[in-house]
């Protein structure tokens, strides 16, 4: 009985979201362009499924996903847990004490992209559009290899303190060297691919990651070194799928 | 089914490795994670039909009337009510301007009250949404004229480093982070097929080249805009 009633309220939330989008559409469709909509039954059955599947998407990973990653990513920014097997508490810590902090960036990065739907559907256009060039898998798992670097070196980041803006300038740095030589087809998509892949998986679990390593590292605070993971989820698949294009286009020239 | 369920694999075995090797401890509430975790394919599956069946044609439909109308107005009007109305009821941005309105109060930028840090985490929305409009029109423009992404995109770049040296630091965190949160999972699908369909419809350019872009603008520029709120207030 009370998971119908979560089920009820996720989905008068996702309602919510969907609204706004729905109007737009819709007014647009019927007051500018004024011209019944191919398929109309389809589409709304579509509206439908996606409305129903996105409220499904987020009860489960309320209900599974989110408490126990948190909660993980509480438990490893503990300092019980990074001072087990140290011999004295009281010295402070090495950046790499907490290694199983970035093996858990990494991971956790990688993990969630591969399940982030904004990500599949931009995978399916492209390989639609690209004539098969470019691979769903491909583009996914470059674009998770990213996030999965980039929230890695955000926590090294966290950990040692270092103002943000030094790293992301040096990220736009080598994304303006990486657009000179990649193919120019996947230009446009590798940009593209830095803002899909934060939202609906990767972000809360991210966040609680940075907002509990803030917490624990002594010398950080939570409201402004807690900030910026995102932003390094969002910068490093820029590069990653261009070098994926760019190593693509290598191996086609030698093997010939 | 087995797609989604492929898609969920990692995250699953993630968690299930560190929570019992590295942090040993037993999984709480393990029938509550059994029915999530299906609840989780399950959507997911769903999802992705109703992408191809409803998002993705009807992006594609409104592109194809847009462009065969010839109105140019009306496409950017649109551009902008879409940018706009899709993310200022984002909830992840929601979360973000609360938190920004805290990171103010804390360092002295705002007085130290519910009522002004109200008004200034929903300014901080408006300003987002606005910033998100206003690169939905840059990007449709864009498409039009075809002229090429990347001198735009480093042009951007260079706003940001710019404004960062001058930016409040409280708020800079927030201002990067905020390029990555405001693209939600129903705007990201309609958005790129609202370009690859103009891109499509338009004579003379190419939906690979052309057609992707959009959301690299709708995360650029709340970056901007927020250092900007943050060093107007």
């Amino acid at each position: 009985m009370e998971l119908l009633s979560q089920i009820f309220h996720t989905l008068i939330n996702t309602l919510y979201d969907v609204i706004p989008i729905a109007v737009i559409i819709f007014g647009f469709q019927f007051l500018v362009i004024r011209r019944p909509i191919p398929n109309l039954k389809r589409v709304l059955i579509g509206f439908i499924y996606v409305l129903v599947g996105l409220s499904l998407f987020l009860l489960g990973l309320e209900k599974a996903l989110f408490p126990l990653g948190r909660l993980m990513a509480e438990q490893l920014t503990n300092p019980a847990f990074i001072y087990d097997g140290l011999e004295s508490a009281l010295q402070t810590l090495h950046w790499a004490d907490y290694y199983w902090v970035y093996i858990f960036a990494f991971s956790i990065g990688f993990s969630t992209t591969i399940a982030e739907p904004s990500l599949i559907a931009v995978a399916i256009k492209a390989h639609e559009v690209s004539g098969g060039a470019i691979g769903v898998w491909g583009l996914r798992i470059a674009v998770a290899i990213g996030v999965a670097f980039g929230i890695s070196l955000g926590s090294y980041r966290i950990v040692t303190g270092i103002p943000i803006h030094y790293f992301i300038i040096t990220g736009y740095v080598i994304v303006v060297i990486q657009t000179f030589f990649a193919p120019k087809m996947i230009v446009p998509l590798a940009y593209d691919s830095g803002g899909v892949t934060t939202s609906t998986v990767t972000v809360p679990l991210v966040a609680a990651l940075g907002l509990g390593l803030a917490e624990t590292v002594p010398g950080r605070n939570a409201l402004i070194d807690g900030f910026g993971l995102i932003a390094f989820a969002s910068l490093f698949p820029i590069m990653s799928v261009m070098a994926y294009a760019q190593l693509s286009e290598y191996r086609a020239r030698h093997s010939q | 089914m087995m797609g989604s369920l492929r898609d969920l694999l990692p995250i699953i075995l993630v968690i299930a490795f560190f929570q019992l090797f590295i942090l040993q401890q037993a999984i709480p509430n393990f029938l509550d994670i059994i029915i999530g975790t299906l609840f989780v394919i399950m959507g997911l599956t769903f999802f992705i039909y109703g992408l191809e069946m409803g998002l993705f044609p009807i992006g594609e439909s409104m592109a194809n009337a847009f462009a065969h109308k010839g109105s140019v107005v009306w496409l950017l009007i649109f551009a902008f009510a879409l940018g706009f109305g899709t993310t200022v009821a984002e909830p992840a941005l929601i979360a973000v301007a609360l938190e920004a309105s805290q990171v103010a109060a804390n360092g002295g930028m705002i007085e130290n009250t519910a009522e002004s840090m109200k008004s200034y985490a929903s300014g901080l929305r408006y300003t987002v949404a606005f910033s998100v409009g206003l690169a939905i029109v840059i990007g449709v423009v864009r498409i039009l004229k075809g002229w090429s992404i990347q001198y735009m995109i480093m042009g951007g770049y260079g706003l940001v480093v710019i404004m960062t040296a001058f930016a409040p630091r409280e708020i800079i965190g927030i201002a990067y982070d905020s390029g990555g949160v405001t693209t939600s999972t129903i705007t990201v699908p309609l958005v790129t097929a609202l370009g690859i369909g103009l891109a499509t419809a338009i004579k003379g350019r190419n939906p690979m080249i052309d057609g992707f872009g959009l959301i690299a603008f709708a995360s650029l520029t709340p970056m901007i805009f927020v250092m900007g709120y943050g060093m107007l207030i």
